[in-house]
């Protein structure tokens, strides 16, 4: 069988099954569609959260960032792993005390006050339709590499599916479907890494294969490659490149950004008590360590396999993926040095960066591209740094039936994501903007069609996203992350643990974090992208980084303004006292 | 009565914050110190086939932030379990 053909039977079956679970498990009441009931296991919640968490991002474009990071990369790895240790031991255990459906909801009651209610459905709002924007591309990105479809057409199959299983099931049948994914993109991304792994070092285990001695030679994997990669010019694979001051705050802002994310938070209200939220967030980490410890073993297998395939192999000969993604638009080749053969070095191959393709095509049967060589290196190749873990398969020549896992696998990750987004935007729409700020008196049963209404809008707008998507998807999704630690995640933490913090505070706090962090990405990303480099930076931050700072900025707001108005009222300090308890 | 409780809360909340913020302490020093400050003094030493430096912000600290929750969700339920047992019948 062709991969498409594979690949149509292995999305088929698993779209199949997403929807069988979406009828099995209607929700029937408000508690039902935005807390599954709090009766979800804490295994089961754990793989919830997994897949939840997992987004396009971590499947598709995080190993193919690190491969052309090297050890940079890290800062994908133990940011969006590390923040689980503060949600589990900060937020999580006192959130789900607090017993409510959505995270406006305690920020609402903790600050008594619908403004800052408000306030925090905004922010949540922005940093969700930041994070969904990515996965609507990651599932474009799948189609029309993989069904032969275009991209739109793509995105809107993505949206029909999920709009039918977020409207039936709410986050019960969310929940149930989320566990079938992780299971698919799991062992998607588990199988060619142990294949790959296997065929490089004869180890099955990718996280030690890495660290293993080469098949064909005994020598390191991870030596030679940073002797191959410093032979063509590179810097060493193992060495870093950015200021540490820079990976510092990066990591810092994806790590309390990944415990201030709405999507991520409001898993923890769907179990049955404290205990279990603790152990949840446990259960989660472990399955998301999985595939983050795989990554990084994939991203040094990807490196090693694409020079040994395609370095100084002529275009004519070059295998048919380089010539396929080629086509879709990911790689572009410029024979600078007109040898016919590809070759690496270091730096940008083209000018400007992204290829523009004309209609013709060269001299060997390379697309002809507009863009002028850069002239100040010799490497001639552009490659999308999304395709990687896609490519990986196809590139370590694996059967045709892995490559097709590999995007119902992509399409599980990207899927389960944009539904776990879809829902907390439209909870906190028909919860806390309807039901607890504008339309007070509304029965549970028309909460619940306000909820569903909302499911439709956003399924609509993320759509519309992913038609016309912005930049890559990883970076995209790192600037949720910077809003999220900026904003609701100090509010939150101080809700908690200071029992003086007041609602102006709360307020002044989060939107002094949100413009801030806004601000900067903004300017830098989309008024003065020409700019963007450290010596432009404050204090040598990048705007990935930034979030960090936009915590900072937004405590010491709030503390500020806190001492300068009332104190909150004494119901509040009996709340918190009541959260604390066992 | 009421105080006795009240002062139990506050043996636990201490026991509480205690805990946590020695396990965040951890949290800390196997990723912002093994993994970003002090990596490049790390990479001189040799773990199998990694520096170490190197696998500490790709692996180590992976595998350390595991661990940490599941010794929190231990030593919390011992926590709970010795307030229950000074009050039985509480809640």
């Amino acid at each position: 069988m062709s991969v498409q053909l594979l690949t149509y039977f292995f999305v088929g079956i698993s779209f199949a099954v997403y929807i069988g679970i979406a009828i099995w498990s209607r929700a029937g009441s408000t508690s039902e569609f935005y807390v599954a009931g709090k009766g979800v296991h804490p295994v089961a919640n754990g793989m919830a959260t997994a897949a939840d968490w997992m987004s396009a991002a971590s499947f598709i474009s995080m190993a193919g960032l690190i491969a052309f990071l090297g050890r940079d990369g890290s800062v994908y790895l133990m940011g969006w792993t590390g923040g689980y240790v503060l949600l589990a031991l900060l937020l999580a255990p006192y959130l789900r005390k607090f017993g409510q459906f959505t995270v406006p909801d305690f920020i609402g009651s903790r600050y008594y006050s619908s403004v800052a209610r408000i306030v925090a459905v905004l922010c949540l709002i922005i940093i969700s339709f930041t994070y969904v924007a990515g996965q609507m591309r990651g599932v474009g990105i799948v189609f029309s590499r993989f069904l032969e479809v275009d991209i739109n057409s793509g995105v809107l199959i993505g949206m029909v599916i999920v709009f039918i299983y977020a409207v039936l099931g709410g986050m019960k049948g969310i929940t149930y479907t989320q566990v079938a994914q992780y299971c698919v993109l799991i062992f998607a991304y588990l199988v060619p890494a142990i294949f790959i792994s296997i065929m490089i070092t004869g180890n099955p285990v990718p996280q030690l294969g890495f660290g293993d001695q080469l098949l064909e030679s005994p020598i390191y994997l991870l030596e030679k490659l940073d002797g191959l990669m410093m032979q063509l010019g590179f810097d060493a694979y193992t060495s870093g490149s950015k200021a540490t001051i820079d990976v510092f705050c990066i990591t810092a802002a994806l790590m309390l950004g990944t415990a201030g994310l709405p999507h991520v938070i409001v898993r923890f209200f769907t179990v049955p008590s404290v205990n279990d939220a603790r152990k949840s967030a446990g259960y989660a980490l472990i399955f998301i360590a999985i595939l983050y410890t795989t990554a990084p073993a994939v991203a040094s297998f990807a490196r090693l396999n694409l020079f040994a395939t395609t370095h100084d192999v002529s275009y004519v000969e070059a295998p048919s993926w380089f010539k396929n993604w080629e086509n879709i638009g990911l790689i572009a080749w410029k024979d600078k040095n007109n040898d016919g053969k590809i070759q690496y070095a270091k730096g940008d191959a083209l000018q400007p960066t992204k290829p523009v393709y004309t209609d013709q095509r060269g001299l060997y049967g390379e697309r002809n591209l507009s863009n002028q060589a850069h002239p100040s290196n010799a490497n001639e190749v552009y490659i999308d740094r999304d395709i990687m873990v896609l490519a990986t398969p196809e590139i370590a020549k694996l059967p045709a039936w892995i490559v097709a896992l590999v995007a119902a696998g992509a399409l599980a990750a990207a899927l389960s994501t944009a539904a776990g987004l879809l829902l907390v935007i439209s909870a906190s729409v028909s919860h806390d903007l309807i039901k607890k700020t504008f339309a007070r008196r509304i029965s549970e049963r028309q909460e619940l069609i306000y909820a569903r209404i909302s499911v439709l809008v956003s399924v609509i707008i993320a759509g519309l996203f992913g038609i016309y998507p912005p930049a890559f998807v990883a970076q995209v999704v790192a600037f949720a992350f910077g809003l999220a630690a900026a904003t609701l995640f100090p509010a939150i933490l101080m809700g908690i643990f200071s029992k003086t913090m007041n609602r102006e505070g709360a307020v002044c706090g989060m939107l002094a974090g949100l413009i801030f962090t806004l601000t900067y990405i903004i300017y830098f990303k989309f008024i003065h992208p020409e700019l963007n480099s450290s010596e432009h930076w404050f204090l040598g931050i990048s705007p990935e980084g930034i979030g960090f700072i936009g915590m900072i900025v937004n405590v010491v707001t709030s503390s500020i303004v806190t001492s300068m108005t009332p104190k909150p009222p004494e119901h509040i300090g009996a709340m918190i006292e009541n959260l604390r308890r066992p | 009565m009421q105080e006795k409780q009240d002062s139990q809360i506050d043996t636990y909340w201490q026991a509480n914050i205690r805990l946590v913020l020695g396990l965040l302490s951890i949290w800390f020093l196997v990723s912002f110190g093994c993994g970003i400050l002090f990596v490049d003094f790390l990479d001189q030493f040799q773990f199998f086939g990694f520096k170490l430096g190197f696998w500490f912000s790709q692996q180590g600290s992976i595998y350390v932030f595991v661990v940490l929750i599941f010794v929190y969700i231990n030593r919390m339920k011992k926590i709970e379990r010795l307030i229950d047992q000074d009050e039985p019948g509480e809640e």
